[in-house]
């Protein structure tokens, strides 16, 4: 009994620091993200705590909602959209720390909350009432079909090797990602695994937009479009949940493609224990995440223009999948060739 | 998806009167089917200020001034195309030099237009970077326009009979300065706009404008000239010192060897005129003549002039947006008794619907600015009654015309 209490305490703490966490961090990586694209634009940019101010003067504002829409639908999405964004932190191992609810979900599960609230916008934007919206919603189903598979080529060919490895619970997000092991993706792969999965990593980065709908693959939004699509009809606090969504979805899809391609820690190199190793390892953590954020989200945005929806579709489904693919056949030829770990 | 879900499909999305993708007001209706469009209509009309109410109302010298505020990107068009319909009217002789200053400032307001449309452009496009840098380039020309005239907008320097300010030697090395900075620039620029994976995917046959329907449509300007048709004011009836430059017309295949009338060509067309501007201002600055700049420095015999001038003329210039005609009627009194403006947009607005039907919802921004649509430069007029907006049949409409045709000649 008194396990399931102390289970409790742990989960529900847990989640409120790491619903804390999640937002403020996710909001300073937007800003982040902003400042980045602004000076590689030759602007100054808006400054770090930007994302916080557009929150609290979206959260001081009504919630208008248009006369056609259904309110349920509509008022529940962003709320949906924030909670599961927030929930997927609870799975994702942050600073070689195991996560919250490790032992009750795995990379599977992960991959099926990341959708939820690209899931909860498209409701939301249905149940708008607007023609901007519904094209919205329409184009964020076809996104999603069309950036899964790749996505779920990547995270299931590194289980998979870890499987191969041996490891005992090889789709667990704490097994891939080093918790308790030491061992990572690259100490457990040989030479020709090695560069699958340095093609999955660049799949992986290149799915990061299209999940986060941001430019090129920001068609869903397409502000000179469709006024913003889904959200055009969204205002006020319904808007800043939204935006709040946003920014722990974006460290979450990041946090993830740290914990699984990326998870070494300071401590692991160096003697160091306790809590400076806590400390440093968080540090580190917070860079590793701004580097990924740099090059899968400032640099691609910057660099191009937005993708047409059937472009989007034939890049992911083409070019993308069959890099994905291919990089999974290595690491299979790796498996075949006894390279690295295998059982 | 859609086609699941066609309770209502083919449904209708309204874009304007007020949108991102448009940066003036005006109201497009597509029909879509999924994401393909099916059906355009738009209604101009939403940006009707009454400049020609205004304009009959006042003397040619003050009319001037108000021609530049018709528009903001092409101020120097527009009062040089008024100022040649009533100085031929007047019998005003301009002095050449005047003509090379007015040809100066002309061309580098088709760069600064051109590279405000090139932002706007890859804007539209969702390359904000681009859109960024090709603003930034662009304050080069508004600097040297401000040197030049003293404004970067309502530049106020065309005066009817010549021009307000001169060009002294001492500026020449700094406008050399400015040509030289477009000149290391232009092919930066072709690079960034027309060998960028992004913008030639979504470019290249998107918002195709045949050679026939271009000239059944009666476009001008950059849109006529992308889709093959060879026309441009400049060349065709030379005014100001255009015909004493070397110049020809500038063409897409000149660049890639074809052409197709596309939304990329447009882009090309564009960028290719900035180096052709930059050419035409370093041709004037060789040749420019001494002398005045006025045709009459005292303000009371030039409005003297224009109050004894009788007749009608039409001033014709090339704007960075294709043909800007203005046409005058004098009648030996204070304010002109006829002005109408007919802005390039005007005559390529319509081929909207030629060059929308068929394409995706995406492609609406791009296709829409292609044509560099000006609003306030063609909304001459808004039709009200009753308080609510009316549409004229083209039966009404020519029996509006014949009637006033007829009141003009009783009035002779």
């Amino acid at each position: 009994m008194s396990d399931l209490v102390d289970l409790m305490v742990t989960v529900v703490g847990g989640t409120v620091a790491l619903a804390v966490i999640g937002i403020v961090f996710g909001l300073i990586l937007l800003g982040i993200d902003r400042k980045f694209a602004a000076h590689m634009q030759a602007r100054v940019g808006p400054p770090l705590r930007q994302p916080f101010i557009d929150v609290a003067k979206l959260m001081s504002k009504d919630s208008i909602v248009p006369e056609n829409a259904v309110a349920s639908v509509f008022n529940a999405a962003p709320v949906i959209a924030l909670a599961s964004a927030i929930t997927l932190l609870l799975y994702i191992p942050i600073a070689g720390l195991s996560p919250v609810l490790g032992g009750f979900g795995d990379a599977i599960l992960v991959m099926y909350i990341l959708t939820v609230p690209a899931l909860a916008m498209v409701a939301g934007g249905f149940a708008s009432g607007s023609p901007y919206a519904t094209v919205g919603a329409q184009r964020e189903m076809v996104t999603m079909i069309a950036y899964e598979f790749p996505l779920a080529v990547a995270i299931v060919a590194v289980a998979w090797r870890f499987a191969m490895a041996g490891f005992a619970d090889p789709f667990s997000l704490a097994t891939m990602g080093g918790v308790g092991t030491g061992m990572v993706i690259w100490d457990v792969v040989g030479p020709v695994g090695i560069i699958g999965c340095l093609i999955l990593l660049v799949v992986l980065a290149w799915v990061t937009p299209a999940e986060l709908s941001r430019v090129p693959c920001d068609t869903p939004e397409a502000e000179t479009e469709l006024c913003g699509g889904i959200v055009a009809e969204y205002s006020g606090r319904n808007l800043g949940l939204f935006y709040l969504a946003g920014g722990v979805k974006t460290f979450a899809m990041i946090a993830l493609a740290v914990a699984i391609f990326l998870p070494w820690n300071i401590s692991w190199f160096t003697g160091i224990t306790g809590w400076t190793a806590l400390v440093a390892d968080v540090i580190f953590f917070i860079l590793k995440v701004i580097v990924v954020m740099f090059f899968s989200v400032s640099l691609i945005r910057v660099s191009m223009a937005r993708f047409r929806i059937n472009h989007l579709v034939s890049i992911y489904w083409g070019y993308i999948a069959v890099a994905a693919l291919f990089g999974l056949v290595l690491v299979i030829l790796d498996v075949l060739m006894k390279g690295g770990v295998v059982l | 998806m859609s086609e699941n879900k066609s309770k209502k499909a083919p449904y209708t999305i309204p874009i304007g009167p007020t949108h991102p993708a448009l940066k003036e007001p005006i109201l497009f209706t597509f029909k879509i089917n999924g994401e393909a469009i099916e059906e355009v209509d738009f209604a101009p009309g939403k940006a009707h200020r009454g400049i020609e109410w205004m304009g009959m109302r006042r003397n040619p010298v003050q009319i001037v001034h108000l021609t530049d505020r018709i528009c903001g990107i092409c101020g120097v068009s527009h009062t040089f195309a008024f100022a040649k319909a009533v100085e031929q009217i007047a019998g005003i002789e301009v002095p050449d030099r005047a003509h090379y200053i007015r040809t100066i400032l002309a061309e580098f307001e088709r760069i600064q237009s051109h590279l405000l449309w090139a932002g706007v452009a890859a804007h539209e496009l969702g390359f904000d970077t681009l859109f960024n840098l090709a603003w930034r380039v662009r304050e080069e020309s508004m600097d040297l326009i401000e040197l030049l005239t003293g404004n970067r907008v309502n530049y106020a320097i065309v005066q009817v009979g010549g021009v307000r300010r001169d060009i002294e030697e001492e500026k020449f090395a700094r406008i050399e300065e400015g040509l030289q900075y477009y000149e290391g620039l232009i092919d930066k620029l072709l690079k960034l706009f027309l060998h960028d994976k992004t913008i030639t995917m979504r470019c290249r046959d998107c918002g195709v404008l045949t050679r026939e329907a271009s000239l059944k449509l009666c476009t001008v300007g950059p849109t006529s000239r992308a889709s093959g048709v060879k026309m441009d004011v400049r060349l065709d009836s030379p005014y100001g010192a255009y015909g004493d430059l070397d110049f020809d017309y500038v063409m897409p295949d000149q660049y890639t060897g074809e052409t197709r009338g596309d939304v990329y060509d447009r882009i090309i067309v564009r960028l290719l005129e900035v180096a052709q501007s930059v050419d035409l201002i370093r041709q004037c600055l060789k040749q420019i003549p001494e002398g005045e700049t006025l045709w009459e420095t005292k303000m009371p015999k030039l409005l003297a002039t224009c109050k004894k001038a009788e007749g009608e003329a039409v001033g014709r210039v090339e704007a960075p947006r294709g043909e800007c005609l203005h046409y005058v009627r004098m009648n030996k009194s204070d304010s002109p008794y006829m002005w109408k403006v007919k802005a390039s947009t005007y005559s390529n607005q319509l081929s909207w619907l030629e060059i929308l039907k068929g394409e995706q919802i995406a492609d609406i921004p791009i296709i829409v600015a292609s044509i560099d649509p000006c609003m306030s430069c063609t909304d001459r007029v808004a039709v009200v009654r009753d308080g609510k907006p009316d549409i004229y049949s083209k039966e009404y409409l020519h029996r509006l015309s014949v009637e006033r045709t007829r009141r003009l000649m009783n009035d002779e």
